[in-house]
């Protein structure tokens, strides 16, 4: 039986959690491994019931760290896989993060923010894994991370985030929050799903070299070769060559690679960064915002038109890589900018640094899990 | 029998060598007899993928002219689970050591062997962390010099293969470098093997272990593996000595069969 009829309705009221469940299953994930954790068990517990009814496979790993190395080994097997967890377990993986970014293997983690630091706030909403997400592993590395701000989003970004993941073979990390996770609103699954996979290897076995990208195209990633297949790849976490062999002591090699693996993802953010804009035609000031908190950002931009404040919004669903040239476009054109988040100031920062002084920042930061209200936002418009 | 040219030329990555294992280490031993069981039961290398984690023990399948995936720290049966249950037709081996198996990866390692997956793991235990130049492991046995105990150590070491039995694994078998034709053998029944099967190699590193240990001739180091082992026949006779030889050999119901069956009745 094909998804869309396991599914049910195109109209559902569902919640967050489950609309991930969904999105990922349209992707075309078959493979799930996870460890449950407040407030992402409900995705676990989705893909546990759904992902046998098409012959994929779930399977409960120990912890998070064999969690994510379990969907590293499937991915390599040619599935689309996926893990999902939060704060605590989103820790553990950082390790195997590291290892899925430098072997350039695609898988979706998806992290349903709670509070933190530590076990901190199981079932309350937080935007404090912003910096996590961008630099929690160790060494110097570019990744993907996208940030629903509805249900639907959820939906949507859980597809994109594989669609990117397979593009540009890399781990993409859904960035979302207890209260999108856990709310419960109207989704549309759609009727056509665009689905990007994988570009899987096709030539002269003797000329094959693992990680030699721009073979037939002018790219700079690698084709993919899935275990079993006659190709032989070695895949490590070691600084490695094209044949994929470990060189770890010459700095040329480890340059070449790094920089490779950094410039797929910053050479293509017009392609991968998405954000939704709104009036930002002769703005004098702008908010912007993410997540959860993105929704009283508008709330209050629409508020704030009505009081005839020329005032922008800029909801960034796609948090990293971060668009500084857009940003700093920006800044050259308002008086002030107001960054709307749910952490003690993340992407105030970045902001910040692309603005360079051209303007005003300001912050309204809102933590313990109370998701900021219009008025807070409206106060610093003053 | 396959000559050692033959093996070499058939399954070994020419470009890999030389290899980067000490003289003396007992992993080039546990790779012959680890090829030779796979040319035995002429298994196909294109359909096998070898698994490793992090040390001495786990750059082995570098050199092998197969799919390979050198891991995290301790985390290859993780990996392995997954490349295993994403595609149940791979014959999948894991290398790996005492740190990384029973440090590190001690939580995987018991909860591979409680799903009971269809892994061939060998596990080559020289009771040190040689790759980071000798430090105690959890094998290391007590009163033993390291880096980490240079006053011996006092910890008390883990039975690897006695681990992976009580933890319920279907095929046990633990033998020493200086039994390599058994070793072949038991590696053999492990390979076959559908469940999860666990061969524990005793092997030796000259450099970091026995040389801190005052033992520097090759021939004493052979022959302790030989005098401080007994076979499991004659174990009840030997207690101080370390039991080697097929330890356990059960049928039990395998992870990737259970969940195609459970599918089977599920999908829609």
């Amino acid at each position: 039986m094909d998804i869309n009829t396991i599914l049910g309705p195109r109209e559902q009221f569902i919640q967050g959690d489950t609309a991930c469940v969904y999105g990922a299953l349209l992707a075309g994930c078959s493979f799930f491994a996870g460890y449950p954790i407040t407030p992402a068990t409900e995705i676990s517990e989705g893909m546990s019931r759904l992902l046998p009814k098409i012959g994929g496979t779930y399977i409960q790993m120990e912890d998070e760290i064999a969690s994510l190395g379990a969907i590293i080994g499937a991915s390599w097997t040619g599935k689309k896989t996926m893990t999902a967890t939060s704060g605590p377990g989103f820790s553990l993986m950082q390790e195997n993060l590291g290892y899925a970014l430098m072997t350039e293997t695609p898988c979706v983690i998806v992290n349903v923010q709670r509070g933190g630091p530590s076990t901190g706030q199981p079932t309350r909403a937080s935007q404090g894994d912003v910096m996590q997400a961008r630099y929690g592993s160790h060494g110097d590395y570019e990744i993907i991370v996208l940030s629903p701000s509805s249900v639907q989003e959820m939906l949507d970004l859980t597809i994109r985030a594989f669609n990117l993941s397979e593009k540009y073979r890399v781990p993409v990390i859904l960035l979302a929050d207890e209260s999108i996770g856990h709310m419960r609103e109207k989704i549309t699954i759609p009727e056509h799903t665009l689905i990007i996979n994988r570009t899987l290897v096709d030539i002269d076995y003797t000329e094959y070299k693992p990680f030699r990208a721009g073979y037939l195209h002018a790219t700079k990633i690698p084709e993919f070769d899935t275990f079993g297949s006659k190709y032989n790849t070695y895949v490590t976490g070691l600084t490695h060559n094209k044949d994929g062999f470990p060189v770890t002591g010459d700095w040329k090699v480890h340059s070449d690679l790094i920089k490779r693996l950094s410039r797929k993802i910053t050479d293509n953010i017009d392609d991968i960064c998405e954000m939704d804009c709104r009036f930002l035609n002769y703005a004098e000031s702008v908010i912007i915002s993410y997540g959860i908190s993105a929704r009283p950002a508008l709330s209050a931009v629409e508020m704030a038109r009505t009081m005839e404040k020329n005032v922008a919004y800029i909801n960034l669903k796609t948090i990293w890589p971060f668009n500084y040239e857009f940003i700093s476009e920006v800044s050259k054109q308002v008086d002030k900018i107001v960054v709307v988040e749910m952490n003690m100031g993340q992407i105030y920062h970045c902001v910040k640094e692309a603005v360079e002084g051209r303007c005003d920042v300001e912050l309204v930061s809102s933590l313990g899990g109370r998701v900021p209200t219009p008025k807070d936002i409206l106060e610093v418009l003053k | 029998m396959i000559s050692n040219k033959e093996l070499h030329d058939k399954y070994i990555k020419k470009a890999m060598m030389p290899s980067i294992l000490c003289a003396g280490c007992g992993n080039g031993t546990v790779l012959n007899a680890t090829l030779r069981a796979i040319d035995v039961l002429d298994m196909d290398l294109d359909n096998m993928v070898f698994v490793s984690g992090i040390g001495c023990s786990s750059r082995l399948n570098a050199y092998i002219n197969a799919d390979a995936l050198h891991a995290t720290h301790g985390r290859a049966l993780a990996f392995a689970t997954g490349i295993k249950a994403g595609n149940p037709k791979l014959d999948v081996v894991v290398f790996t050591g005492d740190g990384d198996c029973a440090g590190i990866g001690g939580n995987h390692f018991i909860h591979a062997i409680r799903r009971n997956i269809g892994l061939t793991v060998i596990a080559i235990n020289n009771y040190t962390y040689g790759m980071t130049g000798g430090q105690m492991s959890p094998t290391t046995p007590q009163k033993s010099i390291s880096t980490t105990s240079p006053y011996g150590a006092i910890d008390h070491p883990f039975d690897l293969a006695e681990l992976a039995k009580a933890a319920g694994a279907p095929y046990v078998a633990r033998w020493t470098i200086a039994h390599p034709l058994q070793l072949q053998r038991a590696i053999k029944k492990g390979l076959k093997n559908n469940g999860f099967s666990f061969i524990e190699v005793l092997s030796p590193c000259p450099t970091s272990f026995w040389r801190r240990n005052k033992v520097r001739n090759f021939e004493t180091i052979y022959n302790w593996y030989k005098e401080n082992t007994v076979t499991i026949k004659k174990a009840k006779e030997h207690p101080d000595k370390i039991p080697i030889g097929e330890l356990k050999n059960i049928d039990k119901d395998e992870w990737t069969d259970l969940w195609k069956s459970l599918v089977s009745e599920v999908r829609i």
